[in-house]
């Protein structure tokens, strides 16, 4: 393992956030405390309780989720394809790296940012709501395994894409209809059963089920097939990025 | 150093890049790799770096194969790309640290300020990319290729778009990483470059080499020479005790054009014969000047020969 490679990439892709530090951190921090004052503090104290919980607790594992999908999704695309797209790629690929390193500098500074502004968000949401987390350990490996798992994703729409206009696609026409459809705001048990069941096929669902469950100990779904779906969409991304380094795809002809 | 084994390379859209390519650079040499845009130079390039794969054949970069020993392989080259491809927000001292923490070098602040300042890019250690001038940027380009201490510098077309002054200067610097032991690979459509600074010339065509030779001995062999005398009274014809010569009438019969080759030049029998003769036929030279043929008009008939 080439390790100096490695913590070099990953330090330049972390360097690269605090230089926009005003995109990269404060902009999701502020617009998720804005979700805390508009649907926790202000709607939520006239929304009963769900699976009683107050609502604005209720949301706090959602939103995080929220911000997580979309972070890790945002930071690991857009760290590949800049590159890319500037045409400094070709340092990388010159590099006396293996894939895997590539992969390991990339996706873990994309996860490793989300990380940070989870529990930037976590803080923040305990000056608009109290909560409280009941399996923490379980809640840290939620968050670990989503955050690598979509950092993964991101990093292969940074691959997939040809221009901005895709790099933006995938986040907006995807992830977040998924994220707001996958229960943050709401309890499934509180749709029609058509719709129940269809939500099912939601992996998002599965995510935001089990973070909560790791919260307050009441889920969608089992937490156990949270997990197993979790690890399984981890291995589904791992696939992809090793089917794109060995065919070399849109990075090497 | 660098041995290229039989390689081709065709891409998904059957465009055959490299044709059977066999090659290798010597030591401590500055090669130069002519050839028309689309000959394949940037393609050689990026295979023997590891950025397009190879559809056939091998690369060895000091011994060490290029795919299955990449690690070792690609720390002994650095590669200065033909585009400025630079991320314009970090600092010059950042961007050329980070090539050579990529490279899996540890920190070495000295070696870093030694490179900058070889380039003459000190004072600009602490600007961003994008403050920096074209010509500044691809010195960036070098000094980030000259990071990680590599043998073997890949340069391709280093001087394009770079104005005359600066070219020179970076003609300076290329030769003065060679006197430190450097490897250097150049491709350039700048016969001018070549001519200057190669070592040892290779033509590529349309994926294929077509001649590897060393500069002098490239310009001994195929460089014809031109001799051409002013006559003081203009001839109508050539005349017929001048015919065994390859002489041309040009300038409306005031002047004879001799073309001669490097080997009648050695033995000079050719020249001396001429001038006897001219002398016999009672025509007097009011001037005379020889022009030998420059790479260019070399790289040109060879290009021709083959099409």
């Amino acid at each position: 393992m080439n390790l100096q490679s490695v913590k070099t990439l990953y330090l330049a892709e972390m360097a690269r956030s605090l230089r926009t530090v005003l995109q990269s951190i404060v902009s999701p921090v502020i617009s998720t405390s804005l979700y805390f004052v508009v649907f926790g503090a202000a709607i939520g104290t006239r929304i009963s309780e769900v699976d009683g919980v107050s609502y604005g607790a209720f949301i706090v594992p959602g939103l995080i989720m929220l911000m997580l999908l979309t972070q890790s999704v945002s930071n690991a695309s857009f760290g590949i394809f800049f590159p890319r797209f500037s045409g400094s790629i070709y340092e990388i690929l010159s590099a006396p790296m293996s894939y895997f390193e590539i992969v390991l500098g990339y996706v873990g500074a994309a996860a490793t940012k989300s990380l940070i502004l989870g529990a930037i968000v976590l803080v923040t949401a305990r000056l608009f709501v109290p909560y409280s987390i009941e399996h923490p350990i379980m809640m840290v490996l939620f968050l670990v395994l989503t955050a690598v798992t979509f950092s993964l994703l991101g990093f292969i729409i940074g691959i997939w894409a040809d221009g901005f206009e895709k790099l933006q696609l995938v986040p907006l026409l995807v992830i977040t209809p998924l994220t707001f459809l996958g229960g943050t705001f709401y309890s499934i048990d509180m749709l029609p059963p058509f719709w129940q069941a269809v939500t099912l096929a939601n992996p998002v669902v599965y995510l935001v089920s089990g973070f909560r469950w790791s919260f307050y100990g009441i889920s969608d779904v089992s937490p156990l097939v949270s997990l197993v779906m979790i690890l399984a969409f981890l291995g589904v991304a791992l696939a992809l990025v090793a089917w794109i380094f060995r065919t070399g795809y849109r990075l090497k002809p | 150093m660098i041995h290229v084994e039989g390689l081709s390379k065709t891409f998904a859209d059957g465009f055959p890049a490299l044709r059977d390519v066999n090659l290798t650079i010597r030591r401590g040499e500055i090669f130069a790799l002519l050839g028309p845009n689309g000959a394949g130079k940037t393609t050689l390039i990026s295979v023997i770096c590891g950025l397009v794969n190879a559809s056939r054949g091998r690369v060895r970069v000091d011994g060490h194969d290029n795919v299955r020993n990449y690690r070792a392989a690609r720390q002994l080259i650095g590669l200065v790309p033909q585009e400025l491809t630079n991320e314009a927000f970090t600092t010059v001292w950042d961007t050329v640290s980070f090539s050579r923490g990529l490279f899996g070098k540890p920190k070495d602040p000295a070696h870093i300020e030694k490179v900058l300042r070889s380039l003459t890019l000190w004072e600009k250690r602490d600007n961003r990319l994008l403050e920096l001038s074209g010509g500044m940027k691809r010195r960036v380009l070098i000094a980030k290729a000259l990071a990680h201490e590599p043998q073997v510098l890949f340069l391709d077309e280093p001087t394009a778009g770079v104005d005359v002054e600066l070219r020179r200067e970076m003609w300076d610097v290329v030769r003065g990483l060679r006197d430190q032991g450097v490897t250097i690979i150049l491709t350039t459509h700048y016969i001018e470059e070549a001519e200057e600074m190669a070592d040892r010339i290779g033509v590529i065509r349309a994926g294929e080499i077509v001649l590897v030779e060393g500069k002098h001995a490239l310009m001994r062999q195929l460089g014809s020479k031109e001799l051409t005398l002013h006559l003081h009274e203009p001839l109508a014809g050539i005349p017929a005790a001048l015919s065994g010569h390859a002489l041309e009438l040009t300038e409306e019969g005031h002047a004879l054009v001799y073309t001669y080759d490097a080997a009648s030049q050695e033995d000079g029998s050719s020249i001396s014969g001429l001038l006897a003769d001219l002398e016999a036929v009672g025509l007097r030279v009011k001037d005379l000047h020889t022009r030998q043929s420059s790479l260019e008009d070399i790289f040109v008939s060879l290009v021709r020969e083959r099409r």
